[in-house]
């Protein structure tokens, strides 16, 4: 069961062969069994996942259930759950209570879904290790003694070690895209605006997207139909018809050539200096199948892509900084034992309260918008900002898709880069220009990079046009019908 | 631009985040490692070029002007550090 799409589960379901209870005590066992050396889980709540369940299999029973009534996902701790300890990886929120629910989480309830729990992240949303959480680091389920990726590290791991049927994520500059390419499998990052971020907790709001991690693209399109759509309560959410997600999947599957006529784009400057040869080897294996399917593939160049790392450092500490001066331990979280006035309360409280690279994050941000200064950095990193997305529309008047990897490397050793913050922020080269775009980009399991006797998953970065989710997902999936990568799970898990 | 601790420390404090004088020292260092790669930018041309704040180019929308939102104060004040007669509690700042 464990391995099953979130389709096969649903069929389980509806013939009765299992019942939603069923189905998560038995995630929740392996959550018991396996959580406390892959530390992917802050809060579990077995009562009230139980409580979802029978109301799942209720509404199974009655006939109103939907595609993913009664099965288990977890839930990113970005996300305010009411009733549920909504950490976001922070001493500062380490016992806040959710008062309300956030969208993505009242579309999982509406749509009978089971909140299994809520997942390990980097503090904040900011990392790419997992290891600036509060709560601990979290372990590759392929090598426990490297990191799952981050800043969704938890919920990398959870799917990964089939600890949950699907999870969410949320994606500022790459973290559901590096964390599914280092724990292998498929992880998408929506157009900017389709998945309401009203009670997601803000890191840098102009990029903050959120999106499903799951075992195949299949799955994807079906979370995608319940995560998206307008909200009014988020300033930037888009007013669009609904879509259909999964509309596309079967198009051509019978033919041996699904996706003739179909241009990918590979952009020479992703497969330049700084990206490791093994992983260059299984992305090109990646993209010659493509060929194999009927795929046209065209050099493209997107000129600016170095660029992005430093654009993004100035743009979302900038975001930060603002978005984090709510925590002032006054009507909420962490608020210091001793000080002596106001003025003290605040410093105490926050210093207290964040952890390193967030308190690095908000100095960099506080800087490039103090007086003097905000022409020369913030309004500088505005201004490429375009020129980047203007690289990537001119790149999609060549080509219908852009591919190439998600990471650098592989999954590294735990503690190799956190002394270097810009080593660190390298890992994050080819998803960042994604989010400065507000473009899709979505990982798929692309094979293995033998490294020091391990193989470790690496994963194909699929960059779509604007809304072109639903095409995203088929030349995703027409991959997964001739390929077993995504079904590949890590030893020692089951 | 290179920074110093005394820079550090006033930026910390603009940020109100109680910083040490160790700490300044160890923070001026990766801050300038950070500060040196977002230098990059100023070898780029930006003439004419329009900032980019979204992706999309929306507006803002307006909403009738009704009320949407239920009392919660109760329930939004559980979790306050604290709180009495329905206010919330800071340290004292008027003498």
């Amino acid at each position: 069961m464990i391995n099953s799409s979130l389709k096969q589960l649903g069929a389980m379901l509806a013939s009765k062969q299992i019942s939603s209870v069923e189905m998560t005590q038995e995630f929740l066992d392996r959550i018991a069994q396996h959580n406390a050396e892959l530390n992917a889980y802050i809060t579990v709540d077995a009562e009230k996942s139980l409580a979802q369940a029978v109301a799942a299999d209720q509404r199974i029973a009655n006939g109103t259930a939907e595609p993913l009534t009664g099965i288990p996902i977890a839930q990113k701790d970005i996300f305010v759950a009411k009733g549920w300890k909504t950490t976001c990886g922070s001493r500062m929120l380490e016992n806040f209570i959710g008062p309300y629910d956030a969208s993505v989480i009242e579309r999982f309830d509406a749509a009978g879904a089971v909140n299994l729990g809520k997942t390990n992240m980097d503090e904040f949303a900011m990392g790419s290790s997992n290891e600036t959480s509060y709560f601990g680091g979290v372990k590759n389920p392929w090598d426990r003694s490297r990191v799952p990726g981050g800043s969704s590290g938890g919920s990398a791991a959870a799917v990964a070690a089939r600890l949950c049927a699907a999870a969410t994520g949320t994606d500022t500059g790459g973290s559901i895209r590096q964390p599914a390419s280092l724990c292998g499998f498929s992880g998408l990052k929506p157009t900017y605006g389709l998945v309401s971020r009203y009670g997601m907790i803000a890191f840098a709001s102009s990029l903050d997207q959120a999106g499903p991690m799951a075992k195949s693209c299949e799955d994807m399109a079906l979370m995608m139909n319940v995560m998206t759509g307008f909200d009014e309560r988020d300033s930037t959410s888009l007013q669009r018809d609904k879509e259909d997600y999964t509309r596309d999947l079967a198009k051509h599957e019978s033919s041996d050539r699904p996706l003739a006529g179909l241009k990918v784009g590979q952009p020479r400057e992703f497969f330049a200096e700084g990206l490791d040869a093994t992983v260059a080897k299984v992305v090109q294996d990646a993209i010659e199948q493509y060929r194999k399917l009927g795929a046209e593939i065209v050099d493209i160049s997107l000129p600016n892509t170095k660029l992005s790392i430093p654009v993004y450092y100035v743009l979302a500490p900038a975001e930060a900084s603002s978005n984090l001066s709510r925590y002032d331990g006054v009507r909420y979280g962490h608020r210091a034992a001793q000080y002596t006035d106001l003025m003290d309360m605040y410093c105490k409280t926050r210093a207290e309260g964040f952890g390193a690279e967030v308190k690095r994050r908000i100095l960099i941000g506080t800087y490039v918008l103090s007086a003097g200064y905000y022409d020369a950095y913030y309004l500088k990193a505005q201004q490429i900002r375009r020129l980047i997305a203007q690289d990537f529309e001119q790149a999609f008047k060549q080509c219908d898709i852009i591919m190439g990897p998600t990471a650098p490397g592989t999954a590294f050793r735990a503690g190799e880069k956190t002394n270097d913050p810009v080593a660190m922020y390298l890992e994050d080269l080819y998803t960042i220009a994604v989010n400065l775009a507000g473009l899709p980009g979505m990982s798929i399991p692309a094979g293995f990079a033998e490294v020091e006797g391990k193989n470790l998953p690496v994963g194909l970065q699929v960059i779509g046009n604007y809304f072109d989710e639903a095409r995203m997902l088929n030349v995703g999936h027409a991959y997964q019908q001739v390929t077993d990568w995504h079904t590949r799970m890590p030893e020692g898990i089951a | 631009m290179s920074l110093s601790t005394t820079d550090v420390k006033r930026i910390a404090h603009l940020a109100r985040i109680e910083i040490s004088d160790t700490e300044a020292e160890a923070t001026l260092q990766k801050l300038t490692g950070i500060l040196g790669l977002i230098e990059q930018m100023q070898a780029v041309d930006t003439t004419g070029i329009t900032p980019m704040s979204h992706s999309q180019d929306v507006t803002q929308r307006l909403r009738e002007d009704v009320v949407t939102k239920t009392n919660q104060r109760e329930e939004f004040q559980k979790i306050a550090p604290a709180t009495e007669n329905g206010l919330y509690l800071v340290p004292k700042v008027i003498e």
